[in-house]
């Protein structure tokens, strides 16, 4: 996943979790970044119409930020729920943030065939527990 | 959630290498189910240059799953076995409609592989991390298995085109 969608999985996660525009110290405190690299790529993404963004309010997602910031979430969910219950990784939440960049979302739909995922994902993934709320991790994981 | 897109250490190339011998077994096991899961009359069409693509697609990713493990070994990781990615396979597997179904399916499994070792040689590239095996060995290793993805998807793409 590139460093584009990780930024409009963010703006999206962060919206549901403010109910509201994505603030900057959110965004920055979410992907690890300064503030400053924060408005460096939202000034990108707003260019490329992928989102809009209002000073001291902060940003949100337009129809087409949106659509890529679901595909980059089931993208995640699909790293996620592969981690948990295929290589039963206990830490599948801070393993998939670290794998994240270097899987394509090709490589997703391919592990996607061998997972159980439901139909309303993304919808049913928790921001607050990073997670999907359906997901159950495999007991006594491996790690 | 990093932004780099590189492997930092032992942890995480021993990950992306058991993602890379699921990726091989799911290729192998879908492989192994086209043909049976193709209805008679189209079994009985399936000319033998597409049950030899098959054949060895289905031989080469075991190969490259020995491969993977044996590099795997050395980082003190296990993988998952086979069997269990073939029953999670069988669990949920779509059987496509027809031949031309089997060979896109077969076409999308080598083309995610070639796409995925050619990422995960970037990464490894990009770190300057010491890992417990050689890297030398490892490059070597994925470049190679990498060209024998290019070289699948080549093969798929003619059969596909002779056909047409």
């Amino acid at each position: 996943m590139n460093t584009a969608d990780q930024y409009l999985k963010a703006v999206y996660l962060a919206q549901r979790i403010e109910d509201g525009p994505a603030s900057t110290g959110t965004l920055a405190e979410m992907l690890e970044v300064s503030p400053a690299s924060v408005n460096e790529m939202i000034g990108k993404l707003e260019s490329r119409g992928l989102l809009e963004h209002e000073k001291y309010k902060g940003a949100r997602l337009t129809d087409e930020g949106l659509e890529r910031a679901h595909d980059a979430l089931q993208t995640y969910c699909i790293i996620e729920r592969f981690l948990a219950n295929v290589l039963e990784v206990e830490e599948f939440r801070e393993e998939a943030r670290a794998l994240e960049s270097v899987i394509d979302d090709t490589v997703a739909e391919r592990l996607d065939t061998i997972i159980d995922r439901r139909g309303e994902c993304p919808d049913c993934f928790d921001p607050e527990t990073d997670c999907c709320a359906y997901l159950e991790p495999e007991a006594g994981g491996a790690g | 959630m990093s932004l780099g897109q590189r492997v930092s250490n032992d942890h995480q190339l021993a990950r992306l290498l058991q993602i890379g011998v699921v990726l091989e077994e799911v290729v192998e096991s879908r492989a192994a189910h086209h043909i049976e899961s193709l209805p008679d009359e189209e079994r009985a069409a399936v000319d033998d240059d597409v049950q030899e693509l098959l054949a060895e697609a289905t031989e080469e990713s075991a190969e490259h799953r020995r491969r993977l493990e044996a590099l795997i070994d050395e980082l003190d990781a296990e993988t998952v076995s086979y069997e269990d990615i073939n029953a999670l396979v069988d669990a949920r597997y779509g059987p496509p409609e027809d031949t031309d179904g089997v060979l896109y399916d077969q076409l999308c499994n080598e083309e995610t592989a070639y796409k995925f070792y050619d990422d995960l040689i970037e990464a490894v590239e990009a770190s300057d991390a010491e890992f417990a095996l050689d890297r030398d060995r490892l490059l070597e290793t994925l470049e190679s298995i990498r060209e024998e993805e290019k070289a699948g998807v080549q093969d798929v793409t003619e059969l596909m085109e002779r056909r047409a």
